[in-house]
């Protein structure tokens, strides 16, 4: 993947008074609940380590008070780490001067919150300049630049409502649009369309998906919903009690999880929209296909995708090419039904089997 | 009860006291003390607060020079802007009309000028006091109880001092009004800001916002309801206060009260005291409609 914008290295975060002396405690091998039980201090994240790659929205996945708001608060530094390091593009937030840190949020990081945090007494345009104001632009400036972002986001008109006057989906898409008019690198994005009704949030997903093809960010989202981390995450991780637990594409994490803990996530997820037509295919590739037997589809289709085709062109063989047209390996209807069956059904089908075969059986 | 006083001492029966000549004589040493500090500064202290009284006599010259018709126009216009409210407006111009036609006008002009003053000068030292008490528990802590002192210590004891120090007119008068009005203001801008939204105070951060800037940007404009609150218990404070002030020779509404409280004038004190009244109420509701106004954006009408 690309090169990589954002790298945290051993980050602990304690809360307490004492927290850096608890950090020796915790390296020790203290755990969570004996750290809040002997000594009063809530463990936050434990030895954080991620690479953030570039222009790419990294997902970071986890249940509530798993401590995903409090990691994504130290890329900006509104949290204080207990020890470690936070590198954005080489840089070490953390040495920062506080004028080196005010200038760093003006420009180069921005961020999306959960309950919109929209500043009520001013206008959807007002707010949106907001970000260009503390930078001191000139009102004309703001203003060109508000609009174009009001415009992108699907609120023309809006400009002169206040926030109370919208619904939350549009308020967020205040949010998102006050955010990108800062023209930052970074979009830190905190369960920013977790407050929204199903049908908005997919809308608001696809909002944003639209956008990063345009504009490739690195964009830092936090979820605690596993669907929505599968659509947007090129790369995922997954937090636990403050603790990450397993990190990888979306395909690797349904197919490969960790442990119990991610398996228990990933069981019920539609596979069909995560693994892509290289996973299951067979190699080596046909020397030749006809036509009329097989058609091609592209390197990181979804099996879904393949699926659909092949009921729309009535024929049940594929063959997966590379960007330069290159056969890669095959696929059949039967390998892509079989890519596509969650684990679950496999176990339920299995049973089946085993007990019509045991019934077979002569005792 | 005879039996149990016989056999204990002395000193538990009466409270153990300081003696009668101690104390006279600690009392003597402090007023004395008091006393050279007001003679050595009295006068630096006077001439620092000169240009506030050449302010307040000139302001007060302004409402009582000009033609009471174009008063009462401007004060109802004022009403009607802050306000925007057509009881409001027309209970106050009623409520000055009675006033004049009671022969109360000039005493209400000086009343007035007073209060709008030191209401001014509450909100600008107060406010800043406030404020810093937000960004520190450590001052808070301290500010706290020396603004319950301040609340519920008797009014007419703040006149001494003043009096010993500046002796007795409209100077003196103008600092204890201010100093007995001031404490909602602080109180409540320290509260107001301390309320506020901590998601769009982590925004504000977000993005860089300085302290300044965050402090005008958000904190302020999203406090105003409590501070406005604050500025309305001020000015009630000072209504208050302006009527004690009359004893050490602030002139306007109290100075009638005092004289019918001493003469036994019951009617022409029940008239100065109503006209304080609708004074009190003019401000108070004016005051607190423009809060309101101010709010008009939380309403969630879709638009
Ligand atoms: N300021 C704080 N003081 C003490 N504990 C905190 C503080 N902020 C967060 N925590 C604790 O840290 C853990 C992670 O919180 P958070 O990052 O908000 O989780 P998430 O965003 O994943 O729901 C929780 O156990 C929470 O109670
Ligand atoms: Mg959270």
């Amino acid at each position: 993947m690309a090169e990589t914008a954002i790298k945290v290295r051993n980050l602990y975060k304690i809360f307490g008074n004492n927290d850096r002396a608890m950090v020796e405690k915790v390296k020790q091998g203290l755990s969570k609940t004996e750290l809040l039980a002997e000594y009063g201090h809530v463990l936050g994240l434990r030895d954080i380590n991620i690479d953030m790659p570039a222009a790419s929205i990294q997902v970071v996945m986890g249940l509530s008070g798993s401590g995903k708001s409090t990691l994504i608060r130290h890329l900006n530094r509104l949290i204080e780490p207990s020890a470690g390091e936070v590198l954005v593009n080489g840089e070490d937030v953390l040495k920062m001067s506080a004028k080196q840190l005010r200038e760093f949020r003006r420009h180069k990081i921005s961020m999306v919150f959960q309950r919109f945090a929209l500043l009520p007494h001013k206008t959807v345009m007002d707010n949106v300049c907001y970000g260009l104001h503390v930078m001191g632009k000139s009102k004309a400036e703001q203003r060109k630049a508000a609009a174009r972002w009001i415009e992108r986001v699907g609120l023309g008109g809006y400009e002169d409502n206040y926030p109370a006057q919208l619904s939350g989906g549009m308020q967020q898409r205040v949010g998102l649009a006050r955010a990108l008019a800062t023209d930052a690198d970074i979009l830190l994005m905190d369960e920013a369309f977790s407050a929204l009704d199903p049908l908005i949030r997919t809308d608001m997903q696809t909002v944003l998906l639209d956008l990063q093809k345009e504009l490739a960010k690195t964009i830092v989202f936090i979820t605690h919903d596993l669907d929505e981390a599968l659509r947007l995450g090129d790369k995922i991780a997954i937090l636990r009690d403050g603790e990450i637990v397993q990190q990888g594409t979306a395909q690797e994490i349904v197919l490969d999880p960790a442990d119990e803990y991610i398996s228990s996530f990933v069981r019920e997820v539609n596979r069909g929209r995560v693994i892509q037509a290289e996973t299951i295919m067979e190699t080596p590739a046909p020397a030749s296909v006809a036509a009329s037997e097989s058609f091609p589809v592209e390197e990181g289709t979804v099996l879904e995708e393949v699926a659909r085709r092949m009921t729309e062109e009535g024929i049940d063989n594929a063959h997966v090419v590379d960007d330069a047209g290159k056969p890669l390996g095959t696929l059949t209807m039967r390998s892509v039904m079989a890519g596509m069956a969650t684990p679950v059904l496999k176990e339920a089908l299995e049973e089946e089997t085993g007990v019509a075969e045991a019934e077979k059986q002569p005792s | 009860m005879d039996w149990l006083f016989n056999w204990m001492p002395e000193w538990l029966v009466e409270f153990p006291q300081i003696a009668g000549r101690n104390l006279r004589l600690m009392s003597r040493t402090i007023d004395q003390q008091y006393r050279d500090f007001s003679r050595a500064w009295g006068d630096s202290i006077e001439a620092f607060f000169r240009p506030l009284l050449d302010f307040l006599l000139w302001f007060e010259n302004i409402l009582i020079e000009t033609p009471w018709w174009i008063i009462l126009a401007a004060i109802t216009a004022i009403v009607w802007f802050a306000s925007r409210s057509k009881k409001i407006t027309i209970g106050s111009f009623v409520a000055l009309v009675l006033i004049g036609v009671f022969g109360m006008w000039e005493d209400t002009m000086r009343t007035l000028s007073i209060i709008t003053v030191c209401t001014l000068l509450a909100i600008v030292v107060g406010m800043p006091i406030g404020i810093l008490m937000s960004r520190s528990d450590k001052l808070q802590a301290t500010v706290n109880p020396i603004l319950d002192v301040m609340q519920t210590m008797p009014s007419f004891v703040y006149l001494i001092p003043i009096v010993m120090l500046l002796g007795i007119g409209l100077i003196p008068g103008l600092i204890v009004v201010v100093i007995y009005a001031m404490p909602p203001i602080i109180r409540l801008t320290n509260l107001g800001i301390r309320l506020v939204d901590k998601e769009v105070l982590e925004a504000a951060n977000a993005f860089g916002s300085s302290s300044w800037q965050k402090l005008v940007e958000v904190q302020l404009p999203l406090s105003l309801p409590t501070i406005m609150a604050g500025i309305n218990q001020t000015i009630m404070m000072a209504l208050a206060m302006v009527v004690v002030a009359s004893l050490i020779g602030v002139r306007g509404l109290g100075q009638p009260v005092l004289q019918a409280i001493t003469n036994q004038y019951f009617t022409q004190g029940v008239l100065n005291g109503l006209a304080i009244v609708a004074i009190a109420i003019i401000f108070d509701r004016a005051s607190q409609a423009y809060g309101q106004r101010l709010q008009r954006h939380r309403e969630a009408s879709h638009g």
